[in-house]
């Protein structure tokens, strides 16, 4: 469970570029459901999300993660905490280029400290189940949109973390790309993962999948269903 | 324990991956690195070499040499001054030298041929020095030639070669007997080329000299001492020169390093950002960070090292030889005895690393503390 109360979110406090991204947020996302942030560009879905996973710190207002407030952890508990808990999968991919399919995918791992050969064993596991089992040692920056994505997922699915937030996660994807992505997030949902999503391709709430819906302008949350 | 080496093993790995990502960049980087190194090393290892070779120089060298001066030129010395020498308070001992320069016009360089005060050559045998043996190719057994000043060639048999610690003081030497040498070079009996003396007490060695210069004006005394000041005043500002050269081009380095570091191109910066928001701490990027620079650096420390090392105990020096060996007329061509000084190897290994290592991390630092949310947005 994750609790947002009256969260905010300023960026460039105090200076003339002074924006307020977030205002006043109250949310509770429920565990192993879809819910997915809608809203039109620069209505704060990525401000809300990279809040509710811990990246970045409200201005004001507090953030609870199964009744502890993050918001005020330092950052190696935080970060400890959020690799535990979160998988990240961003709008932009952010692969690392020159690395290989492989060695991205176990770059969150690598801090663990968990023995090498398990890593890449699950890593190889992951691939597979995305169909990118052949993909492992090709470098990154020659992969075609579809096949960044699903690395990206299983890049966030590494560390085996109970809840996954999806930036957008269709938006640089035809249709059949964003139905195929669309079939995986089915498919961690029914293994009983908490996904939360940003979207504001229709194709995404057509699809049957979201079962929370939370409607943002302006930084608010101006509806809920 | 276990989880921690996993981690920087894991660290390496991605490290590793992360320089063959930018091979021209971190080729050119280690090529000027090694060159540096190796510069450095080299000086290193040929000044204290050198230094080390004329300390064993002199270990055998008498406390006080005394020579006759004749018109301020250094002439023969008369055998009986040995015994009022050896009547001064505090000499020990008191010696008749014998030797002499031969040019040699094969070498193209003068033979020091020399009568040892212990064991030796028989008649028509010689002991060389191991250089001036190789320089013309000859072995225990063979006969060297020579013309004397006489005209009249002598022929001696090569018993022997001077396996000395040092090359230096063997390199070009011919040790024969007396009677060779005074036959060879003309001298007659009653003479010698200078008096050897050891005192008792080394720190009496300056009284004793002043009193031989009362005693026997129009004699040149050299103490051992002040020929260990003078060879360590010469190697020691040959090489402060070319420290201080390197010196600056070190500083260089450094600046271009940091200039590099600091200007973290946006793809770096990006790539930091993505690190650290898929659960990367600070300290993880740093990290994996520094064994990047310090694998580069290492691996540019060793390979500067082994080409230095080479360099001056294998191929004689051959950058230096004119700058920090006055003398390399007399020595066509000597080796050094390898050696190698531990403390000298760590503080060069730390000279090279660290600074490099450092220069690298303080930008990463700065980035590596920023919110990982930044990755978030295009
Ligand atoms: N670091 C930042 N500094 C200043 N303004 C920002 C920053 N990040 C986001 N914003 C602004 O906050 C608003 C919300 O951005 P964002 O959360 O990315 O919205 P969305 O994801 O819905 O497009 C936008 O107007 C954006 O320009
Ligand atoms: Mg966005």
């Amino acid at each position: 469970m994750i609790e947002l109360s009256s969260v905010d979110k300023t960026y460039n406090a105090g200076k003339a570029n002074e924006y307020r991204a977030g205002r006043g947020v109250d949310l509770r996302i429920k565990p192993g459901r879809v819910t997915a942030l809608r809203g039109p560009s620069g209505s704060g879905k990525t401000t809300l999300l990279g809040l509710i996973g811990g990246l970045t710190r409200p201005s004001s207002g507090r953030v609870r993660l199964d009744g502890r407030d993050i918001s005020a952890l330092p950052e190696r508990f935080l970060t400890e905490l959020r690799r535990a808990t979160f998988g990240f999968v961003f709008q932009q991919f952010q692969l690392i280029r020159g690395l290989s399919v492989l060695e991205n995918v176990m770059l969150p791992a690598a801090p663990t400290g968990e023995p090498h050969r398990q890593v890449v064993e699950r890593a190889m596991d992951l691939l597979g189940q995305l169909d990118l089992a052949d993909r492992a040692d090709t470098p990154c920056q020659r992969l075609s949109g579809g096949e960044a994505q699903r690395v990206a997922i299983a890049r966030a699915l590494i560390n085996d973390p109970p809840i996954l937030i999806a930036d957008e996660p269709t938006a640089h994807l035809d249709s059949a790309l964003s139905l195929q992505i669309l079939a995986i997030l089915g498919e961690l949902r029914a293994q009983g993962r908490t996904l939360i999503v940003s979207s504001h391709d229709p194709l995404v709430f057509d699809a049957g999948l979201v079962e929370h819906i939370v409607d943002l302008r302006d930084g608010r949350v101006v509806a809920e269903q | 324990m276990r989880a921690w080496i996993e981690r920087q093993r894991c660290l390496i790995d991605f490290s590793v991956a992360n320089l063959g990502r930018r091979k021209a960049r971190n080729l050119g980087l280690l090529g000027a690195y090694i060159l540096l190194v190796f510069l450095l090393a080299s000086v290193v290892l040929y000044g204290d070499a050198l230094r080390r070779e004329a300390r064993l120089l002199l270990a055998d060298a008498p406390d006080i040499v005394v020579q006759r001066l004749s018109a301020g030129r250094h002439d023969l010395i008369a055998a009986d001054r040995l015994d009022a020498l050896r009547a001064l308070r505090g000499v020990r001992r008191a010696d008749g030298r014998l030797w002499g320069y031969h040019y040699d016009p094969t070498l193209a360089a003068n033979t020091t041929l020399q009568v040892p005060l212990v064991n030796p050559p028989g008649p028509g045998e010689t002991v060389l020095g191991a250089t001036l043996a190789r320089a013309r190719g000859l072995n225990p057994g063979d006969t060297l030639a020579l013309r004397g000043d006489d005209g009249a060639i002598r022929a001696f048999r090569i018993t022997g070669l001077l396996s000395s610690a040092s090359e230096l003081v063997s390199a070009d030497l011919m040790l024969v007997n007396e009677a060779d040498y005074r036959a060879f070079f003309g001298i007659p009996a009653g003479f010698y080329t200078d008096l050897a003396l050891t005192v008792g007490n080394p720190a009496e060695a300056g009284k004793i000299a002043e009193k031989i210069l009362t005693r026997q004006p129009g004699s040149r005394v050299i103490l051992k001492d002040e020929m260990r000041r003078t060879y360590d005043a010469v190697f020691n500002w040959r090489q402060g020169l070319l420290l201080t050269f390197l010196g600056t081009v070190l500083a260089a380095f450094a600046l271009l390093a940091w200039d590099k570091a600091s200007g973290l191109s946006a793809e770096e910066r990006r790539e930091i950002g993505i690190l650290k928001a898929i659960g990367w701490e600070t300290g993880d990027v740093m990290r994996m960070k520094f064994w990047e620079g310090a694998l580069l650096s290492t691996c540019a420390f060793l390979a500067g090292y082994v080409l230095a090392y080479l360099h001056v105990f294998h191929g004689g020096g051959a950058l230096f030889e004119p700058i920090l060996k006055g003398w390399s007329v007399l020595y066509p061509k000597f080796t050094l005895t390898p050696q190698i000084d531990l403390m000298q190897l760590a503080s060069l290994f730390f000279l090279s690393v660290l600074p490099y290592t450092a220069a690298t991390l303080a930008p990463v630092w700065r980035a590596a503390t920023l919110d990982p949310d930044e990755v978030m947005r295009e």
